[in-house]
């Protein structure tokens, strides 16, 4: 009988561990993880935590990349664990740590109180008084045009990767940010919302959308294929009358 | 007032100051520009009035546009309302200062103060 090959290796995964409300102390743990090919970060992460250290604090939930809850810093970059395999990353070590610009609630779980503080604040949520369905009224059709303007901004599963890889918001504490951002675009170029105003009216203080330096890191980071950095600029052009 | 509102400022000025500064370069280029500090070459390019007013223009523009610039980083460093108005309105009385002293220079060469 043929041997099944077997794509099997040992990956070194080292994980920053932290506890704020206990003191602070940063360091990291390092487990020898048997992985293959198809093995993800959450994966590796979840066997340290069964087999090696069951402390391991790490939030997570879908592991298909649809609950937006596992994104972390993957060898230096924001990524979701679920959606990352071992075997894309270069080199034997993965290192995984807390995502930047959040504060860390313990080791790899980070909170979301500002992301969903920004996305509350926009009104995530069509403004219309149309939007009701009556009986025996079609709902509010669009175009294919009119739905390609922003269905990928309503792939957004408020993850926060790309507020991590954020420049602005690594220093500006009051930053809308480019998820909240890229939301605003999303329900401005839905042609059933009338909150633009509203929205545009929101986001445009010191600390709105007027900080967007374009740095476009946001856009490189998305794991949905969402582009906050176009959307905001789109928006500025709603915002400077072009649009 | 509304950052929108101070961001097309922003960017008009900066659109104005290219054009202006442009300006200011093609005629440094048509009288040379080796003795352009000479004193009595810039006693009368300020005593000249169209050029004299492109330099206040110039003046004008660069101040509102970068103190504006700098109270945008500034407020990017650091966050706090207390610290906000602060900057705010120490970039706009850094900015009068700016735009008065320069003012008084080219308004007083150009009454022939010198
Ligand atoms: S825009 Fe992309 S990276 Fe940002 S929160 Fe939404 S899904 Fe995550």
């Amino acid at each position: 009988m043929a041997g099944v090959p077997s794509s099997k290796t040992t990956t070194r995964l080292k994980i920053k561990r932290s506890n704020p409300a206990a003191g602070g102390a940063e360091s990291y743990s390092e487990f020898d993880v048997d992985t293959e090919a198809w093995t993800t970060v959450l994966d590796a992460i979840l066997a340290a935590k069964n087999y090696g250290d069951h402390s391991v604090g790490v939030r997570y939930s879908c592991r298909q990349a649809t609950c937006g809850s596992c994104g972390m810093m993957i060898n230096g970059k924001p990524r979701l664990a679920c959606f990352t395999k071992i075997s894309e990353l270069d080199g034997g070590t993965v290192t995984v740590e807390p995502m930047k610009n959040f504060p860390i609630v313990r080791d790899l779980v980070v909170g979301f109180d500002r992301l969903f503080r920004s996305h509350h604040r926009i009104k995530p949520y069509i403004i219309s008084d149309e939007a009701d369905i009556e009986e025996g009224v079609r709902e509010n059709r669009q175009t294919p045009e009119e739905l390609e303007k922003y269905i990928q901004f309503a792939g957004c599963i408020k993850c926060g990767l790309c507020n991590s890889a954020c420049p602005t918001m690594a220093t500006d504490s009051q930053f809308a940010g480019p998820q909240s951002l890229a939301q605003v675009y999303r329900y401005v170029a839905d042609t059933r919302d009338k909150g633009k105003d509203e929205r545009l009216k929101i986001i445009d203080d010191s600390h709105g959308i007027w900080r967007c330096h374009y740095a476009g890191s946001c856009s490189k980071v998305c794991p949905k294929g969402v582009d906050p950095a176009m959307g905001i600029q789109l928006l500025k052009g709603h915002m400077l009358g072009f649009r | 007032m509304r950052e929108s509102t101070i961001i097309r400022i922003h960017y008009a000025t900066a659109l104005a100051s290219v054009a202006f500064v442009a300006l200011h370069v093609m005629i440094r280029v048509t009288q040379g520009f080796a003795d352009s500090l000479e004193f009595e070459n810039v006693v009368a390019n300020y005593q000249f009035l169209p050029y004299a007013g492109i330099l206040e223009v110039i003046l004008v523009l660069l101040s509102i546009h970068g103190f504006n610039g700098l109270r945008v980083v500034l407020l990017e460093i650091r966050q706090g309302r207390m610290y906000e108005r602060g900057v705010t309105v120490a970039c706009i009385v850094m900015m009068v200062a700016v735009i008065a002293y320069g003012s008084r220079t080219i308004f007083a060469m150009n009454m022939g103060a010198f």
